[in-house]
Parts: structure tokens; sequence; C-alpha cells
């Protein structure tokens, strides 16, 4: 990864967060499907970016908004278990001789279907975590289980959006 | 010795996976006993400068609504006030304890709050250097709405009522009969009233209001309007009540911090008589 690249991944990442803690605070759809927009970040990031710095920057990442949305040690670790699968999902949902090494897992780089075969299991798991660490012992699990499937879908939804409208060009961030 | 090291550092990755994960349930843990102390929060002064920054844009749209409040708040309150002067009496009342004020009210303005999780919280912009405190009670115009957790200079959070590890002591205004308002982590704008016993009658429509037991709240503060009377499943002696709340959380821009000045005393007197003090 040259240091251009750098760059646009963290202004990238800093934006998404910016909108997370500003923006998506009290959204949700139905008081049922939030969006986890600031994962998208994390989504895009090349499969050359090895588990552990990926790990501490999830790790990092969750615990800022943490902090901001109250929500101590959630968000933490439901984007640290993101974090360590994404490695292996990427690996394994990848076709046949893996993505190209430099590749971004990007909607304009592996098409609509992949993205979402990609992207949708990683989100699921995220608010399955997620929702498990907030509703610990008072919620039912359907209600966690429907809230999580809800906010997966509404998530990829808004990162397919957010990519269709920000990201043209073929290569790096617009 | 050799094939062991290489071994953990084959698996360094998911090493630092279950350590990470460790310390973000150790936080969540930490964060959500009530007697822990809260090490990170929105209190701290950047994170709530920031938020302020942010309410000082999004509260800018609904200052007309809440300026309307406040002066109907207002009116009431001259109103009331006009009632209680004294007037020139040849046998002046003397105040005794009963009618002393034990409550000390503060006004404060949220600046953040949320209300789509199962553990909701405010932040308000007050602190220690206002005296607020924490475990002071927090209500505005319409109803209740929560109970300070923790306090720093400039800033303080609250639990919001909808934090489902908050009790507060109620009871139904027209019988009298005493439960606890705890909210169930579904409905944003309804709680349930519990340990009402299955004999009372309790009917929809109902006020539900704080019973000033907890010293916390003072009494009479309203909750809301029972909305739904059945009869509880787990436990057949008691009646599930559902009560719509009057507090709109939505919209809360300015709220009041209510601080019992003999709450020492009164939890001194519990702790005393081993008596424990639901709050």
């Amino acid at each position: 990864m040259n240091i251009r690249n750098l760059i646009s991944y963290s202004f990238v990442i800093l934006i998404l967060g910016l909108v997370q803690i500003l923006f998506l605070r009290n959204l949700a759809l139905f008081g049922h499907a939030f969006g986890f927009l600031y994962l998208l970040g994390l989504l895009i990031l090349p499969s050359t970016l090895r588990t552990i710095p990926l790990m501490l920057l999830a790790f990092v990442l969750g615990f800022i908004l943490d902090v901001f949305f109250e929500t101590i040690g959630m968000h933490t670790a439901a984007a640290t278990l993101f974090a360590f699968l994404k490695p292996f999902w990427l690996k394994t949902a990848s076709p046949t001789g893996g993505f190209d090494e430099a590749e971004e897992p990007s909607l304009s780089q592996i098409g609509l279907g992949r993205y979402v075969s990609y992207a949708f299991p990683l989100l699921f798991v995220y608010s399955l975590a997620f929702f498990i660490a907030d509703q610990w012992g008072t919620g039912g699990f359907l209600g966690i289980l429907s809230k999580s499937f809800f906010s997966a879908v509404f998530t990829l939804l808004l990162t397919i959006l957010v990519q269709l409208l920000f990201f043209r060009r073929k290569r790096g961030i617009s | 010795m050799l094939r062991i090291l290489q071994f953990l550092y084959r698996v360094r990755a998911f090493l630092l996976f279950a350590f990470l994960e460790f310390l973000a349930i150790w936080m969540i843990v930490a964060n959500n006993s009530p007697q822990g102390a809260a090490f990170f929060n929105s209190s701290n002064e950047l994170v709530g400068s920031a938020l302020k920054k942010q309410a000082d844009v999004v509260q800018f749209f609904s200052l007309a609504d809440a300026n309307a409040a406040l002066v109907e708040e207002n009116a009431r309150l001259k109103q009331e006030l006009l009632g209680l002067q004294v007037k020139p009496d040849s046998m002046p009342l003397t105040i005794d304890s009963t009618l002393k004020a034990t409550f000390e009210l503060k006004g404060a303005r949220v600046v953040a709050n949320s209300l789509r999780f199962s553990q909701n919280y405010l932040t308000l912009y007050k602190g220690a250097k206002d005296g607020i405190k924490p475990g002071m009670g927090v209500f505005n115009s319409q109803g209740i709405v929560g109970r300070v957790k923790s306090v720093s200079e400039n800033y303080s959070v609250a639990f919001s009522v909808l934090n489902t590890s908050l009790l507060i002591s109620a009871k139904i205004k027209s019988s009298e009969v005493f439960g606890s308002v705890q909210w169930d982590g579904v409905n944003a704008s309804e709680v349930q009233l519990l340990y009402v016993p299955r004999h009372v009658k309790a009917s929809e429509g109902d006020t539900v209001i704080t019973s000033g037991f907890n010293a916390v709240f003072p009494e009479g503060l309203l909750i809301g309007q029972i909305s739904k009377v059945e009869v509880n499943k787990k436990d057949p002696n008691y009646l599930a009540i559902t009560v719509k709340l009057s507090t709109d959380f939505s919209k809360l821009t300015y709220v009041y911090l209510v601080e019992n000045t003999q709450f020492q005393e009164i939890d001194s007197l519990y702790r005393q008589s081993d008596l424990p003090n639901e709050y």
C-alpha cells in the first residue's frame, strides 16, 4: 500500500466515522434497522492488509464510536470480531485463484453479486455480536436475530449507495 | 520450546483477537455494573465538547419548540406561585421539617441522547462545577427522564428511563398502589410497571407518578398513563402493566436535575436498618 492510498483510506474512514457519529446516531429504520456505515471503511481495505493491523484499527475505531455513543465495549467487541473474520472470509469467498493481490474488495472492483456475498455475512455477524452485547439478558433471541438481519440489510444498502454515489473512479477514491 | 514459540507465532492473530475481545467485554461489564466506575464515557471533556457542538447545530432547529414548552411551563408556574403567596395574617405559619423544601432544582441542556439501544444514556452540559452529583434525578416539564450516573468537570452522563438497568419507584395516582417502573428494552415510548399485586384494580388511562419513596425524585412527578393491564404470565400473583411514557425522549433539549438535600440522612437510616434502598 503506497502513501497515496494510505491517505485516501484514512480520509474515507475519517469521513465515514464522522457521518456515523453526527448523522447516524439515532437513526434506526422502524426502530429495528441500524446503519453501521463506518464498516464500509473496513470493508474496502485491500486484501493485502494483514489481520493484526486491521484488528487494531477496528478496535480503535469501535472504541471511539463507543465513547461517543455511550455504549462502551459493544462496538469495540463487534468491530474486532468483524476485522478478525474479514481476511478469512475474503479468502473463502474469493473466486478460485483468489482476488488479485492488490485489489480492494469494493463494489466497482468485484461487482455487485460478489460484493453482496462478501459483505453481507460479515455485516450480519457484526450486527449479531453487537445486539447480543446490547441486549444481554434482556431481549429474546428472536428479537436480536431480526434486528441483526435488518441492520445488516440496511447497512449493506447504505454501503452500496455510498459507493455508487461517491466512489466514482476505477482506482482509488474520488 | 522452539516449536511452542513457532506455534504461538503462527496463531498470533488469534491470540491478539482473543485479547482484544476480552478487553472489550471487560469494558462492557465494567461500564454496566452500577457500582463500577466508568473510565471512558461521553462526560469526557473532548467528547463532551464535540457532542455539544453537534447539539448546537441540531438543537437550533428545535429552538421554537423548546421556547414554546418553556413559556407554557413558566405560565403554569406563575399561576401556582400566585396561589402560594402568603397574605399578611395575624397568625403566621411556622415552617417545620414537614414543610421544609428538601429538593433543590437545577437546569441543564441535553447535548446527546440515545434511544435505540437497550442501555440508553443522556449527556448533559452541566457537571461537578455546577454542583451536579451522581444519583440526582433528571426530569423535564413532560415527566421523568432519568438519573445521573457519573459527572466530570463540565459534563455529566445520566441513565435514561429507557435503560433496562434503571428502576424507579412509582405509584398509580388514583389508588396509591406502589410498584417499580422499568423499561423492557422494546418500545421507546412504553415502560413496565412491576410488582403491582393482582387484587389491585388498575385500568387503562390511570396516571402513574413517582412515589417519592426512593429519595431521588420528589413525589408526584408524572411518568405516564397506563395503556394496558394484563396478568403477569411469569408470575400470576402480579399484574403486567404497560405505561405509556409522558416524556417524548426523541425531543429532549432542556431538563431539570433534582437533588434531595436529605438524601444522605435517608440513605444512612436505610443502611442502619438494613433496608435495600431502591432507586
